[in-house]
């Protein structure tokens, strides 16, 4: 039948010819190729001491942002919990007290808020959700644990360090 | 005998076993390193500068994992073979010369262990006895693979051994002796053998390669198809004396090579070097030469390993028998035609 993409390559399988059967000049071609990997760049690095640079939209560990006086932004409205596809986010509300007015920004904040990095899927629509810019993901990869319990991260882990710390 | 001897003899004998063990050692990290660099990676950089103490990692690590021996293994036999393999392995370096006699004060040192007068044939000899240790571990084991690799690394051993002392009676007949010292000897400068035996030396390659079970002939060891061949019930340093023995066999074969084609401890120029270096160390430049040579050699042995892929076992056979003794009895036809010409005119 008739090709109609007219893509179809027919390959003749030949009988070796007597240099192709003595393979040594294949071998030569082959050692050729190898020997020419031995001054070509790796193309590994040494991990824990070199990091490759991540792409500027790369999306890791989340962090919770304070404002210009070091007040936290989060409201606990809960946006970013309910645009979690994955339900990794959760948080219990609590009004300020004024004498807690330097520690947040809002009447209102996040008492406890956790993000569970085993459910999280880094899409970033808790980012895109939050209507504060409380919630960035722009910290490294989340690393490696043990247990489960641990996976889960409070504010301890999440708030970024108070303005003075930065300093 | 007087007592000077026995002791040059045997601090030769301990400098020698120490530094075939110390290059093995480092085969296994310099085969790391290559394979790495052959594929653009960087290779084992852990341990020391450089992964420079990583053979010590691993020996400590094989000293320590767990022993098992499998209770329908044949205990003794199970023991006996990786020792044997390794012995085998070892006095294989006890013929080769290592450089011309060093002379301190008044007393010359030969650089060999003992200069017998059928070097080549106990050369072969060794090596023949080393698939012994292969053969009794497969089969002490009681293992369907651990068997049928044994089995495999015996008819291969056979097989390329054949075409090997083929290859190498054409060089006899120019070198008219067996021993390794005066062979080498024969090669003074640049004439060296390989310039004379090109197809010997590459027949003689080829089945060293199948010798040492180095890919592309390591067929009894081959992870796909056997699990990890003759030694896949070892454990511990019962498994590390295999794999040593097969690195140490890789230097020794490497040196045999070195010796009997390319000159050994010769090198060009090396008579003005001679006069200039004195009778002390010049012999010393040369087993430094003999050492690159070596070095050379097994860079080509796991340089190789890197880029041929491995064969299968008809392919294997073929080889050997239909490609290679055909060759080698044709160079041994050739090499007498052409020394009965010289000869005649």
């Amino acid at each position: 039948m008739e090709s109609l993409s007219n893509k179809k390559k027919v390959l003749e399988q030949k009988p070796l010819s007597f240099m192709e059967r003595m393979y040594l000049p294949a071998i030569a071609k082959g050692m050729g190729i190898t020997i020419s990997h031995l001054f070509k760049k790796e193309a590994t690095v040494r991990y824990p001491e070199v990091e490759r640079e991540f792409s500027t939209n790369f999306r890791g560990m989340h962090s919770l942002k304070r404002d210009e006086n070091g007040k936290e932004r989060c409201t606990a409205c809960g946006l970013c919990a309910l645009s979690c596809p994955a339900e990794a986010i959760t948080m219990i509300a609590a009004e300020r007290k004024p004498e807690e007015k330097d520690l947040y920004r809002e009447e209102k904040y996040a008492a406890t808020y956790e993000i569970n990095m085993l459910r999280c899927i880094f899409c970033g629509l808790c980012e895109e959700a939050c209507p504060k810019e409380a919630i960035y993901l722009d910290g490294p990869i989340v690393p490696a644990d043990y247990l489960r319990k641990d996976f889960i991260y409070g504010k301890d882990k999440l708030v970024e360090a108070p303005l003075e710390m930065k300093k | 005998m007087d007592s000077g001897f026995v002791i040059e003899k045997f601090i030769l004998v301990a400098v020698i076993f120490g530094i075939s063990l110390l290059i093995a050692m480092y085969s296994t990290y310099a085969e790391r390193k290559v394979a790495a660099f052959l594929q653009d990676r960087l290779g084992p950089d852990r341990a020391g500068p450089f992964g420079i103490l990583q053979p010590l990692a691993d020996g400590i690590k094989m000293f320590m994992k767990e022993e098992i021996i499998p209770t329908t293994s044949n205990k003794w036999l199970f023991i006996a073979g990786p020792g044997l393999a390794l012995l085998c392995a070892c006095i294989g370096t006890a013929v080769i010369p290592w450089g011309s006699p060093m002379v301190i004060g008044d007393r010359v040192i030969p650089l060999q262990v003992s200069d017998i007068n059928v070097g080549v044939l106990y050369i072969f000899g060794v090596v023949s006895l080393g698939v012994y240790g292969v053969m009794i571990g497969g089969w002490a084991s009681n293992n369907k693979y651990s068997l049928l690799s044994a089995i495999r690394a015996a008819s291969q051993n056979i097989s390329y051994e054949i075409a090997m002392g083929l290859s190498i009676i054409a060089l006899l007949l120019m070198t008219n002796t067996l021993s390794l010292k005066e062979i080498v000897d024969q090669q003074h400068g640049w004439h060296w053998n390989v310039l004379y035996q090109p197809l010997g030396f590459l027949i003689f390659m080829v089945c060293s390669f199948a010798e040492t079970n180095r890919a592309p002939f390591d067929l009894p060891e081959c992870e796909t198809e056997l699990i990890g061949g003759y030694h896949t019930e070892y454990s511990s340093m019962k498994l590390g004396f295999y794999l040593f023995a097969e690195y140490i066999n890789m230097f020794v074969s490497s040196a045999v090579m070195a010796a009997l084609y390319w000159g050994g401890y010769n090198y060009p120029g090396m008579d003005w070097v001679a006069a200039h270096a004195g009778t002390t160390w010049a012999p010393l430049i040369g087993t430094a030469v003999f050492f690159a040579k070596i070095f050379a050699f097994i860079f080509f042995f796991m340089w190789v390993r890197w880029t041929i892929p491995r064969f299968r076992y008809d392919q294997l056979m073929n080889l050997g028998w239909k490609g290679l003794i055909p060759l080698a009895i044709a160079n041994i036809i050739i090499t007498g035609i052409v020394i009965a010409i010289i000869e005649k005119f």
